[in-house]
Order: structure tokens, then sequence, then C-alpha cells
């Protein structure tokens, strides 16, 4: 997580009051104060102990309710508008049906990634945007200028952005939507929750089935209420958002993807539209298309530490024969592996399940094996 | 707030130590772990190891993050408590008791007394 090293004030989120009541402790995240684990009480407390690795566990075994409204979210609309986008990410967004969402890159000339982001079609030349908080900024700005201007972006700054994951999400959501809990993975739908009109997709950042839900800021306090009402969910905060997308494998901007690293480094490359590798149209595109034809020169790959010490984000990785290999970009401790995961860049020649590496952590050599992705298996709903 | 013990000293590191006879006994305080959050790994100083005061000398590692455990007096290592690096978290759940680190023989037990005592210690916790 990166913290705030200036002292320009945080920004909230619309549940910022309402985490506080729930026992949170807030920290400094991508400008925002968020909840990085709560002390729980009352009701709450007697499913969920709080703090990282119950609300983690929680999420694998029950249901998590993560506020993600800090990132950002927009509409982008007029004539064309999905051919349009196609001029910025590798994805194939011409082909999203209406009701479906795919996850894409915005890229630039050199092939990395400028961000990763979620689009979903909601009708007719009409894209719904979800973007991470510490880049909309950077995001929006680059579309504005890489978009016609018969393209509107809108951003939705009146919408928050809730996150209801693991096994009972589904079972949670048919209680107020039958609809949205009907959807199939990375379907979206505009449904109503509680009162409040919705845009919900069966999607997430955990591994774990669950929905995303942008719901109008000034209801969602009533709507956290209403699921966190449901026996089967708690409030989770971003310290196990950080370790559940760590054992699913998924990147964390910044740390393990950013504007050096491309998507076929970074084994990204089925985001990359079938059809869009037959022109390589899009930014970076000749630079992707040369890395794969040829290998890039790295990869990004799990990594299991021996023991149980966790390498954090930056450990140096050295090849058995003494060489340097690479470095940690997301390391910690997986409290469903029940032990330190992590994941980061290595050579190419080292790249392979199962090979050997050795990590320096606090000057020490820490043995470390290359292994698959994610570390805990996906169980999305197909 | 933890129970007034007069017979136990702090740092501003948030370490505990107790004396006996030239044995101090070492660990982190319940305000220390409840900052931590969850602790999943523990390394501890080696038997036999001769530290200086303020020196670090175990790591304590919860779900995000890793910090050091400093030495909060001149000593050395004589023993240390292996039970909380097979299960991190009695630390948690009993910091100031079977949760212990270490304990040193210390170069010169007078130096105790420059420690904070518990009135002191919470003093500086409401300055934090």
């Amino acid at each position: 997580m990166t913290s705030q090293d200036d002292h320009t004030p945080l920004l909230i989120t619309p549940l910022d009051q309402w985490h506080r009541r729930h026992g949170a402790r807030m920290v400094p995240f991508a400008g925002y104060a968020m909840p990085v684990q709560y002390d729980l009480t009352g009701d709450l407390a007697a499913r969920c102990r709080g703090g990282v690795l119950a609300e983690h566990l929680h999420t694998r075994t029950q249901a998590g309710l993560f506020d993600v409204s800090h990132m950002g979210q927009a509409f982008l609309s007029g004539p064309g508008v999905a051919a349009a986008l196609e001029k910025l990410v590798p994805g194939d967004i011409v082909g999203l049906k209406p009701g479906r969402q795919r996850y894409t890159l915005l890229t630039n000339e050199a092939g990395g990634i400028i961000d990763d982001l979620m689009v979903a079609c909601v009708g007719e030349d009409r894209l719904f945007l979800v973007v991470n908080a510490s880049r909309k900024d950077v995001d929006f700005v680059h579309l504005a200028a890489g978009l016609p201007d018969s393209i509107v972006l809108t951003r939705l700054e009146d919408r928050a952005l809730l996150a209801l994951q693991g096994p009972a999400a589904v079972a949670v959501m048919g209680r107020l939507s039958p609809e949205a809990a009907a959807l199939p993975f990375m379907g979206v739908a505009s449904v109503s929750l509680g009162g409040a009109e919705c845009l919900v997709s069966r999607s997430g950042y955990t591994g774990e089935d669950g929905f995303e839900i942008s719901v109008p800021a000034d209801q969602v306090e009533a709507l956290a209420d209403l699921l966190t009402g449901f026996p089967e969910v708690v409030p989770v905060g971003l310290g196990a958002r950080d370790s559940l997308r760590l054992e699913a494998g998924l990147c964390l901007y910044g740390n393990d993807i950013d504007e050096l690293t491309s998507p076929i480094e970074a084994g990204l490359t089925w985001v990359i539209g079938k059809r869009r590798k037959m022109d390589w149209d899009f930014p970076g595109g000749l630079v992707m298309r040369d890395q794969l034809d040829n290998g890039a020169p790295r990869r990004r790959v799990g990594i299991r530490p021996d023991g149980r010490a966790p390498a954090r984000g930056q450990t140096t990785i050295m090849a058995e024969d003494g060489t340097e290999a690479g470095i940690v970009t997301s390391g910690g401790f997986g409290p469903s592996v029940n032990g330190p995961v992590g994941m980061g860049y290595v050579r190419r020649d080292l790249s392979a399940d199962g090979t050997k590496l050795i990590l320096i952590v606090r000057g020490k050599a820490v043995p470390a094996t290359v292994v698959p992705l994610p570390f805990t298996p996906h169980r999305y709903i197909r | 707030m933890a129970k007034k013990d007069s017979d136990k000293r702090y740092t501003k590191d948030h370490e505990w130590v107790v004396l006996d006879g030239d044995i101090a006994t070492v660990g982190i305080t319940d305000h220390a772990q409840d900052q931590l959050g969850d602790l999943v790994h523990i390394e501890l100083p080696e038997l036999e190891r001769a530290v200086s005061e303020a020196e670090a000398c175990a790591v304590v590692e919860s779900v995000k993050a890793a910090s050091d455990v400093y030495a909060p007096l001149a000593g050395k290592v004589v023993e240390i408590n292996e039970t909380i690096t097979e299960d991190p978290s009695i630390v948690n759940s009993d910091p100031e008791g079977e949760g212990w680190f270490f304990r040193l023989e210390l170069d010169d037990p007078d130096t105790f007394e420059t420690l904070l005592d518990q009135d002191a210690y919470d003093e500086f916790l409401e300055t934090l």
C-alpha cells in the first residue's frame, strides 16, 4: 500500500463515518482515508473477530463487504465509443455485448501499462469504466486526450462502489435482487437493491465469487447496513483485500504492473483480444508482438518462500548460481495458504514452475520456488 | 489500558521489561501488538548473542508488514521463547505474559532503572 508523504488533506469516501462507527482503523491509501481493518463490535464481532487474518478467512468462507469507493468510475458514451476506446486498449471492446464486462489495460507506446481497468457495455454506445484510485487522474486525462470529441467522458463522483465477495455473496445478493444473483461471471446489470438504483457486476478482486456494486453516494450507507444485516456478511478492510488478491494471483497496479512492465511480461497476454492480434493496432502493440515472438526478457511468476518468513515487495531475487534474478513486487503472508506468498519478476530462464530461487530477506538468503498462480484456486461462477 | 505493574518497565519502542536478579525478561506491549495486528511470523535472536541498548534483535511480522523489536538494555541473550515462533498469535492474545520474547543477562542491572515506569509509559502513549 502506498502512503502519502505530503500534507494534502485526505479525501474520504461516502462511507467514512460508517467505517468509523464500525471500528475501522483508517489509513491513507491513494490519497483517501480508507479502512485497513476493523475492530468489530456487537453482532458483527460475533461473526468475525476482525483484523486482517479473520477478515480474510471470513471472506473465503462466508462473505466480506469492501468499500472501494476510492476507485474511479466513469461513463464513456458517444457514437462508436467501443471502437474509439480500442485505440487505447488491447482488449476486444467492440465485441463486448450489452451486459458484459471485461478486464483490460490502458497501454503506452512502449508497451507499458498506464492502468488496469474494468470496462462494461451498459447500453448502445455506452461503456462503464472502473479504474484504480491511484491512477484516475492520469487515466481520465489520457482518455480525454486519446478519444475523439464526439465521445463524452462523465466521471461519476456522486457514486460509491462496494464489493461483496465470498461464497455466500450470491445467496445474500439473491435476497435483494434475484436478477443480480443470476448474473454470470463478468455480467453487468442495472438493478434496484433496497431501493437504490445500482449497477451490479459479477466480479471482484479476491478470487472468490462475488459482486461489485456501483451505488449513489447518498444511498451507500443504507445499502452497507442492509448487506451487513445479513448473518454471512462483515465489513472487510484493505489489508485483507490485499492478501486476498495476492493469493488469487491478481496484479496490484503500482506494485506488480506499471508503465515499465508490459502485459506479456506480466502474464496478461490473455487480455489482448483475438481480433486485436491481427492488426496489433493499439499502443505498444508491436512491442508486445515482438515479445510474444521472441520472448520477453522477464516474466511475472508466483513465488513460494521456504519457511514462514514473508518476503515483501522489493525483495531481491537471486538465482541459485548467485546471479541476479529479479525482484519481488508483492509479498506477504497468505492466511488461506497459511504461509508466505509472493509474486515478482524473474529472468525468463528462471520463470518455469519449480525453479529454485534465493530471496534476500533482511540480509539472509531464503530459498524459494517458482509456483503457478493463483495460490488459492479461483472460485468464479462460469 | 494495561493493568498497573510497579515492577515492569517500558521503552518508547513499546517493549516491556521485568527484572529478576540480573535477568531481564523482554516482550512487546499490549499497545504494540494491537498496533501491529495479527502476527504471522516472529524471528528471535540467537542464544548467547550480545546486544547493545536499542539494537534491533528480533522481528515481528504481521500480514501486512515487518517490524523490528529492540533490545531495551545491553546484555546477552540467555533464553528465547520458541513457543511464540511456533504460534505467533500468543503474542496477540497474551503479549505481557505467555507472549514474552527473550531473556537478557544484563551487563549492568542498574540500567533497568533508566527505563520508563508504568506511569511514564502511559503518559507517553497519550502523546501518540
